[in-house]
């Protein structure tokens, strides 16, 4: 019988394996920030352990770096302890870092990529959710707590029980394909399958929409898939993929025979079969808005918001926490998505702060002014996502629009910096969370494609974006 | 990591779908570089208003449960974020046992990690336990849920169940492999990234 994408992957990491039990397996790539790391360090020391493969480990810090003047001390004495921490921790255990001043510097999933860090076939960990992004490359990408930073730091392995492979097709084509994005088909998978509907998984997104996709948007696609509850989102190589990484700073020198090793082996084979599997046409699909407090509420920019009745379909607690969300957004069933008037406007993070991002976002407010009561920032996925933005000229157009231009980090997508919401406001975000209090105590997040927060920021509240010309 | 004892106890009830760990301990709290003092964050923005008053219509304010090391919560419990801070906070608070009809992979896997135990049980389980103002035993050595009227038998992986009774040291274990897992780094053709 035929062998999926993940189950190639995960048979050739395998240490030790056992039946019905957590198997053993080998990571390729440890990815480490600041947020998570620290008491996994802590527990190396305590215990007097090396970390094993410092040559596989790559740090950077994303999560509370103030993305203004960089030139300044940072403020938050306890953001500044956490990143004197990873960089003595670094410094300790012989690990590289991409430091606060450092040109790699970036979120830690948009640099991966970018500095060819991120290979197809490997495994790539990280203390971080998102780390679902990396399995738009092919590699089975998960996120990790801290017990297991320090496992693989350790060990570089760690004890994992095997997960099933859910194929998710995403089948036509687009009708405006700047208009509608990545950012939409994911929002409309989670929309679907729910926020629940991809747990114990692993899922292949697959089909002409997913191959039509650049790499900067099936990176936006996995990045997702954590809100789907799933444990990793994979997208089998191709082309696209091998040039992506071809040439980057840390791309393996034996690259091209890599490549010839992955061709023909990195896809699930045509009789692969898999445990669960969900079909969705984009041919008619929206621009979506996310409503509620996670990202499965979510309608199209068309709709108005739902009633918790419609919303639950049945289900009791569904329809009390659709409830108890629309008491938290302020906002009544029955509104229109396009009548809600946003506060602010956040343009970052893991999900969608990459180059294309930007250029898609610029396009819509080229040579116009944002609304005067909305306050609007861009934050660039990575130092270098800024130095390539700006040598277009990008960031010419964003301040000349009122936007402000900052520095690389995870910013507002969750707040742990100074970049935050203040009770009561409402945000179009690109980021890729709606929960409770996420980007600022009190705050309403709306999810976003980064083109829809451009526009929402331009007219002060949602559009919809296709009604735009973009060319 | 303490050896996982049988615990008695009242539960708490936390009637809520799709708990994210933002809510379990919200972002403003995750700049410590310790494991030790999260239990005061837990449920933070549900628990406390802007002033830091206690919020009367939230479960864990009421003092009925405060000496309650059981919390029986809705599907999905543990979603989002990878922040193992989560577990810390439960677990300093005093909670040990989570019960819920489903949970997020890798909240799953950092309970495990910490010697707080998961129990997944079919909803209409959970809702009834949910109701449940009497003592509560959980037996794990027997995998057995006693309430005053019945019991019930829970699933455990034995290997998960074997750490957390016996308090092992995760790594000291994986240590063993030792042979293993270097003979899996000659035969890798995986490059070194720098």
């Amino acid at each position: 019988m035929g062998k999926t994408l993940f189950e190639k992957i995960w048979e050739s990491h395998i240490v030790v394996e056992k039946q019905n039990s957590p198997s053993l397996i080998y990571i390729d790539r440890h990815l480490v920030h600041e947020v998570t790391s620290p008491q996994a360090f802590e527990g190396l020391r305590i215990n007097n352990r090396k970390v094993r493969r410092p040559d596989l480990t790559i740090a950077t810090m994303d999560h509370n770096v103030p993305t203004t003047d960089r030139s300044l001390p940072i403020l938050d004495q306890t953001s500044s302890v956490q990143i004197q921490t990873l960089e003595k921790n670094c410094k300790d255990f012989g690990i590289k870092l991409f430091g606060i001043n450092s040109p790699n510097q970036g979120i830690v999933h948009v640099i991966g990529p970018q500095l060819g860090i991120t290979l197809p076939g490997t495994t790539i960990v990280c203390g971080d959710s998102h780390t679902s992004t990396h399995g738009a490359f092919g590699a089975l990408a998960l996120g990790i707590g801290t017990s297991d930073v320090e496992h693989v730091l350790a060990s570089q392995t760690m004890w994992l029980e095997k997960p099933k492979p859910f194929e998710i097709r995403v089948e036509g084509k687009r009708k405006n394909p700047h208009a509608v994005t990545a950012k939409d088909i994911v929002l409309s998978i989670i929309k679907n399958i729910g926020t629940g509907g991809g747990t114990g998984t692993v899922i292949e997104y697959r089909g002409e929409g997913i191959t039509d996709l650049s790499m900067e948007q099936r990176m936006t696609i996995c990045n997702m898939s954590i809100e789907a509850g799933a444990r990793a989102g994979l997208i089998a190589p191709d082309e696209k993929t091998f040039d992506y990484l071809r040439d980057r700073e840390y791309t393996p020198k034996n690259y091209e025979s890599l490549v010839d090793t992955w061709k023909d082996h990195l896809k699930s084979d045509s009789d692969a079969t898999f445990d669960k599997q969900f079909t969705l046409p984009i041919d008619d699909i929206a621009p979506q808005v996310s409503w509620g407090t996670n990202p499965g509420m979510t309608c199209d920019v068309t709709e108005s918001i739902p009633t918790p009745d419609e919303f639950s379909k049945g289900d009791v607690n569904q329809k009390k926490g659709a409830e108890k969300a629309l008491d938290y957004m302020d906002l009544k069933p029955g509104t229109l998505i396009e009548d809600i008037k946003i506060d602010r406007v956040f343009i970052g993070s893991c999900t969608n702060a990459r180059l294309e991002d930007l250029i898609e976002a610029s396009k819509v407010i080229k040579d116009q002014k944002i609304s005067p009561h909305v306050k609007a920032m861009v934050v660039p996925g990575s130092q270098m996502v800024k130095k390539q933005a700006e040598e277009m000229g990008l960031d010419k157009i964003f301040i000349n629009a009122n936007f402000e231009w900052r520095e690389a980090g995870c910013s507002m997508c969750l707040g742990m910096n100074p970049d935050i919401l203040s009770p009561g406001e409402r945000c179009a975000s690109t980021s890729n969370r709606n929960f409770e209090g996420r980007q600022g105590t009190g705050g309403r997040t709306h999810l976003v494609s980064p083109v829809m927060a451009a526009a929402a920021a331009i007219n002060g509240h949602f559009v919809d974006v296709r009604k735009m010309d973009l060319n | 990591m303490d050896p996982f004892k049988k615990i008695s106890s009242i539960v708490t009830p936390l009637d809520k779908v799709n708990v994210d760990t933002d809510q379990i301990v919200p972002k403003q709290f995750l700049k410590l570089v310790q494991k030790s003092g999260f239990g005061k964050f837990l449920f933070f923005n549900w628990r406390y208003d802007e002033n830091e008053n206690k919020k009367s219509d939230f479960v864990l304010n009421d003092p009925k449960y405060t000496n309650s090391q059981i919390l029986v919560a809705g599907d999905n419990f543990g979603c989002g974020s990878s922040r193992e801070h989560a577990v810390w906070a439960l677990l300093d608070y005093g909670f040990s046992v989570i019960i819920a009809p489903s949970f997020a992979d890798i909240f799953l896997s950092n309970c495990f990690k910490n010697g707080v135990l998961p129990i997944t049980l079919d909803q209409k389980i959970v809702e009834k336990l949910q109701q449940e103002t009497g003592k509560v035993e959980v037996d794990l050595e027997n995998q057995i849920i006693k309430t005053p009227s019945e019991e019930i038998r829970f699933d455990i992986d034995s290997y998960k169940k074997k750490i957390l009774l016996e308090g092992l040291d995760d790594i000291a274990q994986t240590f063993q492999y030792e042979k293993e897992i270097s003979e899996f780094e000659r035969e890798s053709k995986i490059p070194s990234v720098l």
